[in-house]
C-alpha cells in the first residue's frame, strides 16, 4: 500500500465518518434453509434475493463434488460457520492471532493499524473513511462503488438484473453454495463513456465483510468506459474460517475495458475455491491479473467468454506453491464470436513438497471465424519434490481459428546461480532474485506498491517464512 | 593502499571427471596484471571458474590461496565478499532482472549492507539494500565513464544484450563492486576497436584507483595494446609453460601457438 498517501487522506476524511456499528450476529454451525432465511432477514433484503439464495441452496445440495482438481475430501461443510457479521469478527483479540502471522506483519512493514485490520481483529474504520471521500469524487461521474449489501439495498433493479447472470447458480457447486450465503464483495457500476482514473481499490471500501468467506462481487462497465478493480492485499489474510467460496461476475460492454487484479494470501488453513468470470461484448477488452500465494488448497480459473465481435480477454496469473500448498488454478477463455482474441499466460512456483497445476481451456465455438487464442505456461520448479503439472483443453469447432500453446517446465539454472553468486549474493538472494525475474511478467503489471509488496512476499515465500 | 596476494599452487582440476586442469602455479599481488595466453581449449575459462568457485568445476589437488588463507572451501558468494572478481566470457542472462536491480543487490551484498540488516534483525522492505539515491548517483556516474546509456539499467540482465554491451555490463560490475582482484577472461572478444578502447580505459582507471590484481585472459594480443602487462604467461593444455615480460605477447604474435606444441612435446 502507498501507507503515506493513505494516512494522509485518513487524516482529511477523519471527521466525516458516521457509520452504526452493527450488532454481533452468528449463526449456529453448519448449513440449512433456516442459516439461509436468518441471514437474509438480519441483512433486511427483499424476497427476490431470499428466493435466489433459498435456490442456490437447494441447487447445492443437489450438485455432486468435482471429481478433478484438487483433493477435497476432507472438506466438510458442517464444520463452517455461513454468516458471521463483522462485529463478530472485531470482537477475536490481537492475541488469538498466530506468532507467524503477526511477524510476517511486521516483516512487510505493515503500520499497526492495518495489520489488525488485515487479520481480522478489527474494523477498519479509518478506510471507510478513506472510501467516503474518494467515493464523493466518483459519484460525480455516476459511478457505483459500494459493498454488496448496500447495493441490494440501493440499487436493487440492477443487482437483480445482474446477480447470478455470468456465473449462474448451477455453474458449479461452490458457485451454488456462494449464491446460498454470499455476503460482502463489491458492486461496481461504471457509466457509459467514463474513465476511471485511480484502480478501485476494495481496501478502501472494505470492512470486515469484504474479507469474509462468500464474497460476491459484480462489476458492471457499461458502454466505451474503463476501470481497473483491485481486490485483496498481498499481506497475508488471516482468517478462522476455512473456506472460502467467493464469486465475480464481470459485464463488460461494448468497447470498454475492465481489469481485475487480486492476489490472494490467504494463510494456509484456508480452502479458496473462486469462480470469476467476465462477459465482453463488441471490442470490449478484459484482463484478469491474478496472484496466488497463499491458501493451503485452490481452484481458480479466472474466465473470459468473448460474446461480441473483436472482444478480447486476457488471463494473466502466477502461483507460487510452497509447503503442503496445492493449487489448482488456469483459466477459460471461451470465443463465441468472429475475431475475438485471447491470451492466456500463467507462471507457477513450486518450492517443498508444494504442487502447482495449469488448467487451461480453450474453446471456439463454430462461426467464431478468424479467433485467435494464445496459452503460455511457464513453471518453475524450486527443488525435487515440487511437482507441476499441465493440463491444457482445446477445443475448436471453427475451421478458420488459431490456436497456439506453450509450455515449459525449468529449474533454477545453475550458470544463472553461479553468476549471480559470483556478484556477492548468496544462494538464497540469488535464487529469489532469479524467481522475481520469472515473475517479472505479471509484477510489471501491478501497480506500484502491490509490485513492491508481492517482490518482498516472494523472498519471504523463498525463505519459508511464509505459508 | 593495503597489499594483497593471491597464490595459485599446483592446482588441479576435473571437470565430469576429466582432468583439465593439470598443476597451475601463479601468484599475483594487488597493482599487478598478469596476462594469461593460450590456444582455445586450453583450460583458460576453467581457471577462472574454479578461482571463482564455481561447483562443476573440482579441485583434485592443490589450493587457492587469498593472503594465505585457502579459498576452496567457500563459495562464488563468499569469494566475491572476499574482493574476486571474474568478468566472464559468456556472460549469463538473466530473464525479468532488470540491470539496475541487479547491481543493486550485488553492491549490497558485497559492501555488507545486506548481512548487516540481517544480523541486526532488520527486515523491513530494502533494509538490506544500498540506500537508492546514493546508489543512483555512483551507478550514473560509472556509466557515463564508460559511455553507457542510463536506459540500460532497465534491461534485464544481459538478456539481448550484444557482445560489446555485455563486456560493458561487465566492467561496469567490476568498477561497482570494487574488487581486490580480477580475472578478465576473454573481455576483448566481441568487441570493435572503440568499445576496446572504452572497455580498457575503464580497466585501466580502475586498476589505478582500486590498486587491481588483474589476470588478463586472452588469446589474442590485440587487448594487451591497451592493458599493458606486467607479466605474461603461455598457458597450454592445462598448465602455465612459459612465462615471462610483455615482449613473449610479440613473440606469439610473430609465431602463433605453433611452436609450442614442439616445446612441450
Ligand atoms: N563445464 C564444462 N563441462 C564440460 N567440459 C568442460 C567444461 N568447461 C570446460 N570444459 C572442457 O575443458 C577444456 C578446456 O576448456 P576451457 O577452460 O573453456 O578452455 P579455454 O577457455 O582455454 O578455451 C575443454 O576441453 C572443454 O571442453
Ligand atoms: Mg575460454
Amino acid at each position: 500500500m502507498a501507507h503515506d498517501d493513505l494516512h494522509k487522506l485518513k487524516d482529511q476524511a477523519q471527521y466525516d465518518f458516521t457509520t452504526e456499528v452493527d450488532y454481533a450476529h452468528t449463526v449456529r454451525r453448519g448449513l440449512g434453509e433456516d442459516i439461509v432465511r436468518e441471514l437474509s432477514a438480519v441483512k433486511g433484503e427483499p424476497p427476490w434475493m431470499l428466493a435466489f439464495r433459498l435456490k442456490a441452496l437447494e441447487t447445492f445440495l443437489r450438485m455432486p463434488m468435482p471429481t478433478w482438481g484438487v483433493d477435497l475430501s476432507s472438506l466438510r461443510f458442517d464444520e463452517f460457520y455461513y454468516y458471521m457479521k463483522p462485529v463478530e469478527q472485531e470482537a477475536r483479540s490481537w492475541d488469538d492471532v498466530p506468532d507467524s502471522i503477526k511477524e510476517t506483519f511486521e516483516r512487510l512493514g505493515i503500520p499497526e493499524a492495518e495489520r489488525k485490520f488485515l487479520a481480522g481483529v478489527e474494523a477498519q474504520l479509518d478506510s471507510e473513511s478513506v472510501y467516503s471521500s474518494l467515493k464523493e469524487e466518483w459519484e460525480k461521474y455516476g459511478v457505483i462503488f459500494v459493498d454488496m449489501d448496500t447495493a441490494v439495498r440501493e440499487y436493487p433493479d440492477l443487482v437483480r438484473e445482474h446477480i447470478g447472470k455470468v456465473v449462474p447458480i448451477a455453474d458449479n457447486k461452490f458457485a451454488a453454495l456462494n449464491s446460498a450465503f454470499w455476503s460482502g464483495g463489491s458492486f461496481v457500476y461504471v457509466p457509459p463513456h467514463v474513465h476511471v482514473e485511480i484502480p478501485l481499490q476494495a481496501y478502501f471500501r472494505i470492512n470486515a465483510q469484504s474479507l469474509g468467506q462468500f464474497e460476491r462481487t459484480i462489476i458492471i462497465v457499461d458502454e466505451g468506459s474503463d476501470v481497473h478493480y483491485i481486490e485483496g492485499c498481498t499481506a497475508p489474510q488471516y482468517s478462522t474460517a476455512a473456506l472460502h467460496t467467493g464469486v465475480i461476475e464481470i459485464f463488460v460492454k461494448r468497447g470498454a475495458h475492465a481489469r481485475y487484479t487480486t492476489i490472494q494470501n490467504w494463510s494456509t488453513n484456508v480452502y479458496n475455491l473462486v469462480t470469476q468470470r467476465a462477459v465482453v461484448e463488441e471490442e470490449g477488452r478484459m484482463e484478469w491479473v491474478d496472484g496466488n500465494l497463499g491458501s493451503g488448497v485452490t481452484m481458480k480459473y479466472p474466465a473470459v467468454v468473448l460474446k461480441g465481435r473483436k472482444a478480447h480477454g486476457e488471463v494473466l496469473s502466477i502461483a507460487f506453491a510452497g509447503q503442503d500448498q496445492y493449487f489448482d488454478a488456469g483459466a477459460k477463455a471461451i470465443h463465441l464470436a468472429p475475431e475475438t482474441s485471447s491470451v492466456i499466460t500463467s507462471k507457477s512456483i513450486s518450492k517443498a513438497n508444494g504442487r502447482s497445476a495449469f488448467r487451461g481451456l480453450v474453446r471456439i465455438n463454430r462461426g467464431a471465424q478468424g479467433a485467435q487464442a494464445k496459452v503460455v505456461c511457464d513453471a518453475l520448479l524450486l527443488n525435487p519434490q515440487a511437482r507441476s503439472d499441465t493440463y491444457p483443453y482445446i477445443n475448436v469447432a471453427e475451421d478458420e481459428a488459431q490456436v497456439e500453446h506453450e509450455a515449459t517446465v525449468s529449474r533454477i539454472n545453475e550458470e544463472q546461480l553461479f553468476y549471480l553468486m559470483s556478484r556477492g549474493l548468496s544462494e538464497a538472494d540469488a535464487s529469489a532474485l532469479i524467481v522475481n525475474g520469472f515473475l517479472e511478467p505479471f509484477v510489471k503489471e501491478l501497480p506500484m506498491e502491490y509490485a513492491v509488496e508481492l517482490n518482498r512476499l516472494v523472498q519471504l515465500q523463498m525463505e519459508g517464512s511464509v505459508g | 593502499m593495503a597489499d594483497h596476494t593471491l597464490e595459485i599452487r599446483d592446482l588441479h582440476v576435473a571437470v565430469e571427471g576429466k582432468e583439465i586442469l593439470k598443476g597451475v602455479n601463479l601468484t599475483i599481488h594487488t597493482g599487478e596484471t598478469h596476462a594469461l595466453m593460450g590456444p582455445n581449449g586450453s583450460g583458460k575459462s576453467t581457471l577462472s571458474y574454479t578461482l571463482m568457485g564455481h561447483p562443476k568445476y573440482e579441485v583434485t589437488q592443490g589450493e587457492i590461496l587469498l593472503d594465505g588463507e585457502s579459498l576452496l572451501g567457500l563459495s562464488p558468494d563468499e569469494r566475491a565478499r572476499k574482493g574476486l572478481f571474474l568478468a566472464m566470457q559468456y556472460p549469463v542472462a538473466v530473464p525479468g532482472v532488470t540491470l539496475y536491480n541487479f547491481l543493486r543487490s550485488a553492491v549490497s551484498a558485497v559492501r555488507g549492507y545486506t548481512e548487516a540488516a540481517r544480523k541486526a534483525g532488520n527486515n523491513r522492505l530494502n533494509a538490506h539494500l544500498i540506500p537508492a539515491r546514493a546508489f543512483r548517483q555512483e551507478v550514473n556516474e560509472e556509466l557515463a565513464k564508460l559511455k553507457m546509456d542510463k536506459a540500460f539499467l532497465r534491461r534485464y540482465l544481459n538478456e539481448g544484450f550484444s557482445g560489446g554491451e555485455k563486456k560493458r555490463a561487465e566492467i561496469l560490475q567490476m568498477a561497482l563492486l570494487k574488487p581486490k582482484f580480477a580475472v578478465l577472461d576473454e573481455t576483448d572478444s566481441g568487441l570493435d576497436i572503440d568499445a576496446l578502447r572504452i572497455v580498457a580505459e575503464g580497466v585501466n582507471r580502475l586498476q589505478a584507483e582500486l590498486n587491481l590484481g588483474l589476470l588478463v585472459i586472452t588469446h589474442y594480443q590485440r587487448i594487451l595494446n591497451y592493458i599493458v602487462p606486467d607479466f605474461v604467461h603461455i598457458f597450454y593444455e592445462g598448465r602455465i609453460v612459459q612465462s615471462g615480460g610483455a615482449s613473449l605477447v610479440e613473440k606469439l604474435e610473430a609465431e602463433g601457438y605453433a611452436w609450442l606444441e614442439a616445446e612441450v612435446a
